[in-house]
Parts: structure tokens; C-alpha cells; sequence
């Protein structure tokens, strides 16, 4: 099942989720990000070269113009290296586990895999965020000293959702007969409810 | 909008992502109502088979599967293949003997069959191998050459035999039906189990050298290891299944990761060798200075306190404790001694090593006696400069008007002071250059015992500044407290020693008067003494700061694991986070082909986890509790030593 639709995230850049189906019990989701746009990197080349030219201008001092193209390069080498992700993939493994992956632009990937064991739900987190209300995918991991509670909120999608959550939630214990989520939940309840939390958001 | 979801026992996590995905990433806020609808579905009890699958043996002969079920996670570690041809008993015996050596549960999990031209006659063979070794399950994986993908059927057996039989005959039946033999997903009419297979491929080397973080200690766990953990276990316990294989001459041929061509390096065999005599060597000089050190004479008081006070002395005693560690025979019982051996070991190595090259730069062209030439001068430089200083207090300081009778005293005591220390220094010239030149053999002990006796050198060249440092504060303070005390007296108050608290207090009128008296006379020689104070708390600091650099490069020479960090540069599987899976093949009417691949640990948790631990903790205070106890006038010890040392 291959879909390529072209959906907006939060801040309204087109992002598109493609699904492959390598079995009937292990699927991959991938969201790519939009590339890197030709004429953003010329207009930030062009308007740093003409800041170095003004001060060389003025200055008379050629370190400035050197500085000015070391920057640029490394600027964007970090750029693509550590802050542009290209794009972000979640591995589903029936009874073994779910992997997590980013690949950036210059290619890095780094991949994450959460065992089956570990996993408590995947549920719909809302959060706060000034004005809106943000829904972001998660997946809530299992305490090892009690097996009720959540040790941790791990949230999917990062990147593409531009969403960093902080990681260190307080264990947080589950009344008896609390549902946390929709997998087991009531038939006649047929709406998604989640928590609320708050993050903070770049 | 209503999204309707199929819900399967396991696939239906799968279902619900989709539907999830789709409600929060894709923005359907507008006002519009998503709801998801669970459809039940058939009852499809589905269980998923995990076979874990060495790379090795992807191209082996065919012949049985020797292995080992992990309880509780419906998975099977694959660990070598035995081939024809064996006898079934030696084949028993064999695996019993491994399973005593190696102490893990190993048996026959079923067969391999890789058919070349001329062994069709194979498959009926090692169906009825099934009957000999007494299995739960009996796995037969088939691969065709020229082919990816395997298949694999499993047998399931009660203790009658009855049900083997029973999808022996429905393998059969399908086998007409299909006519090709695959056997994968048993789509059966009766609402039986369903068995799916994965197939998780994993160099089999790479696993057993490598150690999954966080590493748990194996006693008192409340619960069992995990999957993962489980398999990385197994292939590293079974080493002693490794030592035989088709190559040898033996009664039985098995293929692992030895057959790929046996990997050692001559170096690392010569150097255990060679490790023995060097650490019996080692611990027969250990114990001599141990002797040395335990004589009378060293326990007198001053010398026991001196030996505290230099940072020397300390580093002496930190690295003789590495080297008891090192120097015991026994070979290191777990990961984490390993490492820190190792570690400690390296860091040796490489601090004896600088220490040798900043020796060659010292004793080459003269430079000794360049820096025992410099020195003396340098010393009268600063004295002469402190000398300056104190002059300049003494007069009229930045505009302000000191107390002119103190100001004097304080001012010729410490004239007089740094006059006796300038005598002294040059009392000592001559004597310098010898002795920097011993000094500077301490280096060939490494680079942190040049660096200790550099700083300790500095702390006693200076001692006059600390001299006058501790002179200040301890007036500063005794200021400082009969001014807080003079003035409770002032406002009718007293401190209770009893309670902790302040409390009012009726004084007669002659302490009113002697103590105003007191309070006005303290109160306008403060900045005098303030003057002085701060200018000696700030030499001081500046010393202090140029001890604490040196302290910190000593630290970070005992404590960084460069061996950990070598390995995870060099050898990246050794030390794993986790692991990664690739979707190798996924045709549809084959099993799923996944690579398990290590997933490296991070630089930074490396460090940390494998840090060696020091004698040394600072900050003591928070910065906040230093800039108080400047304040007050409190002596500072900024860099203190641990008293004992945590493990």
C-alpha cells in the first residue's frame, strides 16, 4: 500500500507520509520534510557576502571577507549535518518492536529501537502550545520497577512535527480502571481522548 | 469523518497508527469530527515465530540447526549447523557436552536444508529426523540456491505425536494443492493457530564480542532480560561451541563464524603470554615500595600531614592502587572490569609516555638551567612588586584616607614578611637547578606526576601569599563578627547560643557604653582592613586558579577513558546501545528477511559510563556559598581532596 499524498504541518510547510507494507505484520511509515529550497541558501549566501563586503569596505581588512566565506561553509555544512532533516521513518515489527529513525540532509541517520516489552501504548498527546493546541503521536514506555506506571513519553515524528518534548516526565501512576488509551478502550466511547501537557516548541 | 479500523490482536497496532497518523499530523481541525470506529474481526489468534539467524551460515551445507528457544518470547537463537554426516547419538552427546561447558540451554532446534545438485533425496530425510530428537518444535528452514528468501515450516508436537502428525498431513495436502512446496503462512480453513516466521539476520562475531548498555549486573533482578538481551547473552556464553568446525578433524563438522576464516592477531597472543611474568614482576615492586612507604618513620605527625597536603603524595598513592589493580593475574570476571582495567592501563601508558617526551624537551639544549636561571629573578619580581603594592597601601590607595596608625603596622608586618621570604629565596638559589633537574625526572613517571609536583612547587613558592591571605581574613573576620555582635548591642539585642536565635536583651549602661565604643572604633577601621583583605584574597585566587588548571589537566589524565573511546572509534560493535533493523526481503509469498544490525553507543555516554573515579571533588562550594564566605572572611579551600575514595 504506497500513498504519496501532500498534507502541512503546524507551521504550514507541506510534509508527505509514504507507507510501505513489507508484511502483514511489519509496516514502515516515512514523513519527509521539504528539501532544502535553492533560493533561501542564495539569499542567505548573497546577503552574508554583501554584510562582508560592506565591512571590508569600510575596513580595508581582508580577514573579514576570509571569515565571512568560512562561515558561510560551515554554517552550512552544521546546516545540513545536524539541523535539516531530510526524513523521519518508523519501522513497525509485530511482537518485536517499533524502530524510530531521522536521516538528515548530509545523510546521518540515527535510529532508535524500543522493544515490544518496553512498550506500554502509543497514544495521541495534546499539547499547549500559546494559542493552538498541538496533537503529536507518542509512545508511552513502561516503568521497570512498576509495572502500572510510565517511565517515559517518547514522542514520534519529532522532527517533521517540530516538536521537542522534554523527556524527564514524572512517573506517573494510573488509577485502576483508568483506560490511557484508545487500543482497549470501551466501545461505546467513540472518541480519541488523551492528556494534556505542555511543551515548548523552537 | 469516521475512520473505520480493522482490530487484530497485534496488527492492530499497526491499524490504528495509520489511523492515528492521519488524525494528528495531517491538520483536520477545522471543525470537523474524527472518530475511530473498531471493527471486530475475525478471531485470528496470530503468533509470529522470530528466528534468529546467523549470516555466517546463509551459504552453509544442509544439515541440523543447533541452537537455543528463549522461554517466554517465542524466538530461537540459531547458533551453528551441524552436517552430515552424524550419527544422532554423537550429535546428543556433543550438545549435552556443550551445554556443561558453556552453561547455556542448548539443543537440536531442526534442520537446514540447502539441496546441491545430487541430494534430492534430503527432504524426506529430515522429516524423519524430527522423530529422533525430542522437540516442543521442530523447525525445517529450506532455502532453493539462486534464492533470497527461506522458508520454514514448523512442527508442533504434543507428547503423543498426534499433532505432528496431523500438519505433517496438512503440509502434505497443501504441498499437492500448491505444488511448490511453500509452506510459510498456513492460511488453514479451521480456525487453527497461525503460525508467522521472521527471520532476523546477525553477524554472528560482532554479537558475541559486544556488550548491550546499560550493562546489568547479573544477581538480584526482579526481572528476566529482555529479548534482546537474552540473544546477545546466548552467543556470547556459547564460546566453547565455537572451537570446532567443518574444518577440523572431528567426529561431527558444524559451521559458525570460525569458518569464515579463524581471526587472531599474533600481537594480542604473544602480549597475553608475556602478561603473566610482567604482572608477577609488577606486584613483586609494588609490595617492596609498599614496604618502603609502611616504614615508622613516615607515620610521624608532620610528615603524615605533609603527605596529605601535596597533591604528589596523593597522585603516588592513586597510581599504586592502579597498578595493585592491574597487577593481579586473575584475567578481569566481568565487561565492566575489563573496561576499567583497561582504561587504567592505557591511561598508564600514555601519561609515562608524555611524561618521557616533556623529559626529552627539558634536559635538551640546556633548558634546565634556562628555567633555574628565570626564576630566581622571576621571584624577585614579585616580591618587588608586592613590595610596591604594599606602598602604595599604605599611602593614599585609589583617593581613599586609611587609618593612618594601622595602615603602617599592617603595612611593615607584611614588609617584613616578604623581606624574610626574599632572603630565603635567595638563600636557595644555588640550590635550584638541582634541584629542578630531579624534579623533572619525576616525569618519567608520567606527565600528571610532573604537573603535581609543578603545582605543588607554585603552592610553596607562594606560601607567603597565603600566608598573608590567611593573616587578612582571619582579621577580616574577627572584624566582621564583633562588628555584627557590637551591633545587636547597639539595637538592645544578643544572640542566643541556647535557642540559635536572636533575642532582646537588657544591657547595663556601662557595657552600652564600652561597647558603642568599641563598635565605632571597629566600625571606621573596617575599610582599612577590608583594603588589605581584598587585596590579598585576589592574589590569592589568582593563585589558586593557575593550582586548580593544573589539578584539572592531572584529573582529566587519571579519569578519561581513552580506551573506551578508542574502541568506540575503532570497534564501534563492542560497545552497543541497541539495535537497528533493515527490511532485507519482502516478497510476498516468502517469510520476512530482517538485518539486525548494532546500533553504537554515543561518544558522551561512553565517557561517562566508563570514567575512572578520581580522588579529587570540586567545586566544594556552589558559587553562591563561595562569594559568602568572601564575604564574611571565611578561609576558602577551593580544591579539596577526597578524603576516601568511592569505588
Amino acid at each position: 500500500m504506497m500513498e504519496d499524498e501532500t498534507f502541512t504541518d503546524i507551521s504550514g510547510k507541506t510534509i508527505s507520509l509514504d507507507c510501505q507494507s513489507h508484511s502483514s505484520f511489519c509496516r514502515e511509515f516515512t514523513v519527509s520534510s521539504p528539501k532544502v529550497s535553492i533560493g533561501k541558501v542564495m539569499v542567505y549566501t548573497c546577503s552574508v557576502w554583501l554584510l562582508a563586503y560592506a565591512a571590508f569596505f569600510i575596513t580595508q581588512n581582508t580577514a573579514v571577507l576570509s571569515s565571512a566565506i568560512l562561515i558561510t561553509l560551515v554554517g552550512m555544512m552544521f546546516h545540513i549535518h545536524f539541523v535539516k532533516v531530510d526524513h523521519e521513518s518508523l519501522l513497525v515489527i509485530g511482537s518485536l518492536g517499533i524502530q524510530v529513525s531521522s536521516s538528515y540532509a548530509s545523510g546521518r541517520e540515527i535510529t532508535t529501537f524500543i522493544e515490544m516489552s518496553k512498550i506500554k501504548d502509543i497514544v495521541i498527546n495534546e499539547a499547549i502550545y500559546m494559542h493552538q493546541i498541538i496533537y503529536y503521536l507518542c509512545v508511552l514506555l513502561k516503568d521497570p520497577s512498576e509495572p502500572n506506571a510510565v517511565s517515559s513519553v517518547v514522542p514520534l515524528f519529532q522532527v517533521s512535527q517540530r516538536l521537542w518534548v522534554e523527556e524527564e516526565v514524572e512517573v506517573c501512576r494510573l488509577r485502576p480502571g483508568v483506560i490511557p488509551s484508545v487500543l482497549n478502550f470501551p466501545a461505546h466511547l467513540g472518541r480519541v481522548r488523551a492528556r494534556k501537557t505542555t511543551t515548548k516548541q523552537p | 469523518m469516521i475512520i473505520k479500523v480493522p482490530f487484530f490482536d497485534s496488527a492492530g497496532i499497526i491499524s490504528v497508527i495509520i489511523a492515528r497518523l492521519y488524525v494528528c499530523i495531517f491538520e483536520d481541525f477545522s471543525g470537523n469530527d474524527i472518530s475511530l470506529e473498531l471493527l471486530e474481526a475475525e478471531a485470528a489468534d496470530v503468533m509470529v515465530l522470530k528466528i534468529f539467524f546467523p549470516q555466517c551460515c546463509n551459504r552453509a551445507d544442509s544439515g541440523l540447526l543447533v541452537g537455543r528457544w528463549i522461554s517466554g518470547h517465542d524466538s530461537a537463537v540459531v547458533l551453528a549447523v551441524i552436517h552430515y554426516p552424524f550419527i544422532p547419538g554423537q550429535v546428543k552427546q556433543y550438545v549435552q557436552q556443550m551445554q556443561a561447558q558453556s552453561g547455556v540451554e542448548l539443543s537440536v532446534l531442526g534442520s537446514w536444508s540447502l539441496p546441491k545438485e545430487g541430494q534430492e533425496g534430503m527432504e524426506s530425510f529430515l522429516r524423519d529426523l524430527s522423530t529422533i530428537f525430542p522437540q516442543q518444535r521442530w523447525l525445517q528452514i529450506r532455502r532453493q540456491m539462486g534464492k533470497t528468501g527461506f522458508t520454514c515450516e514448523v512442527l508442533n508436537r504434543d507428547q503423543n505425536g498426534i499433532a505432528a502428525q496431523r500438519t505433517v498431513k496438512k503440509e502434505k495436502k497443501e504441498e499437492e494443492e500448491d505444488g511448490d512446496g511453500d509452506a510459510e503462512e498456513k492460511e488453514e480453513e479451521e480456525e487453527e493457530e497461525e503460525e508467522k516466521v521472521i527471520f532476523v539476520h546477525y553477524e554472528q562475531r560482532k554479537v558475541m564480542l559486544s556488550q548491550l548498555h546499560p550493562i546489568e549486573s547479573g544477581d538480584a533482578k526482579t526481572d528476566p532480560p529482555s529479548e534482546l538481551r537474552q540473544v546477545f547473552q546466548t552467543v556470547a556464553l556459547s564460546q566453547p561451541l565455537f572451537f570446532l568446525d567443518k574444518y577440523d578433524d572431528g567426529p561431527l563438522k558444524s559451521t559458525h563464524w570460525q569458518s569464515e576464516g579463524r581471526e587472531a592477531s599474533i600481537i594480542v597472543e604473544l602480549l597475553k603470554q608475556a602478561s603473566v611474568p610482567l604482572c608477577l614482576l609488577l606486584s613483586w615492586l609494588l609490595s617492596v615500595w609498599t614496604w618502603i612507604c609502611s616504614v615508622r618513620i613516615f607515620n610521624f605527625y608532620p610528615l603524615r600531614f605533609l603527605s596529605t597536603k601535596l597533591s604528589t603524595c596523593v597522585q603516588l598513592s592513586y597510581r599504586t592502587e592502579h597498578m595493585k589493580t592491574l597487577s593481579s593475574p586473575k584475567p578481569a570476571a566481568s565487561h565492566t572490569q575489563f573496561m576499567r582495567k583497561a582504561n587504567m592501563l592505557v591511561s598508564v601508558l600514555v601519561d609515562v609516555a608524555l611524561g618521557v617526551l616533556l623529559m626529552l624537551w627539558l634536559y635538551r639544549d640546556d633548558h634546565i638551567t634556562m628555567l633555574a636561571n628565570t626564576l630566581v629573578p622571576a621571584a624577585d619580581h614579585v616580591a618587588k612588586e608586592l613590595d610596591q603594592l604594599l606602598q602604595w597601601l599604605m599611602g593614599a590607595p585609589a583617593g581613599l584616607k586609611m587609618n593612618r596608625a594601622l595602615d603602617q603596622v599592617l603595612g611593615r608586618f607584611f614588609l617584613y614578611h616578604i623581606h624574610l621570604w626574599i632572603s630565603y629565596i635567595h638563600l636557595m638559589s644555588p640550590f635550584i637547578e638541582g634541584i629542578l633537574w630531579y624534579g623533572g625526572l619525576s616525569a618519567c613517571l608520567g606527565l600528571s606526576f610532573a604537573l603535581s609536583l609543578l603545582s605543588d612547587m607554585v603552592a610553596l613558592f607562594t606560601f607567603h601569599i597565603y600566608c598573608f591571605y590567611v593573616y587578612g581574613a582571619r582579621l577580616y573576620c574577627l572584624k566582621i563578627y564583633g562588628l555584627s555582635s557590637l551591633w545587636r548591642l547597639f539595637r538592645g539585642k544578643k544572640w542566643n547560643v541556647l535557642r540559635q536565635r536572636v533575642d532582646s536583651c537588657s544591657y547595663d549602661l556601662d557595657q552600652l557604653f564600652i561597647g558603642t565604643l568599641l563598635f565605632t572604633i571597629l566600625l571606621f577601621l573596617l575599610p582599612t582592613t577590608a583594603l588589605y583583605y581584598l587585596v590579598f584574597t585576589l592574589l590569592r585566587l589568582v593563585v589558586v586558579l593557575f593550582q586548580g588548571v593544573l589539578h584539572l589537566s592531572v584529573d582529566f589524565i587519571n579519569s578519561f577513558p581513552l580506551f573506551a573511546v578508542g574502541l568506540r572509534i575503532c570497534r564501534s560493535y563492542r560497545l552497543a546501545e541497541g539495535v537497528k533493523f533493515r527490511v532485507l526481503c519482502d516478497e510476498p509469498g516468502v517469510a520476512l528477511h530482517l538485518l539486525m544490525e548494532i546500533n553504537p553507543l554515543k561518544v558522551s555516554t561512553v565517557v561517562q559510563t566508563y570514567q575512572t573515579p578520581t580522588y579529587s571533588c570540586y567545586p566544594r562550594d556552589s558559587w553562591l556559598a563561595l562569594v559568602k564566605k568572601l564575604f564574611v572572611g571565611e578561609l576558602i579551600y577551593p580544591w579539596r581532596h577526597k578524603t576516601t575514595k568511592a569505588d
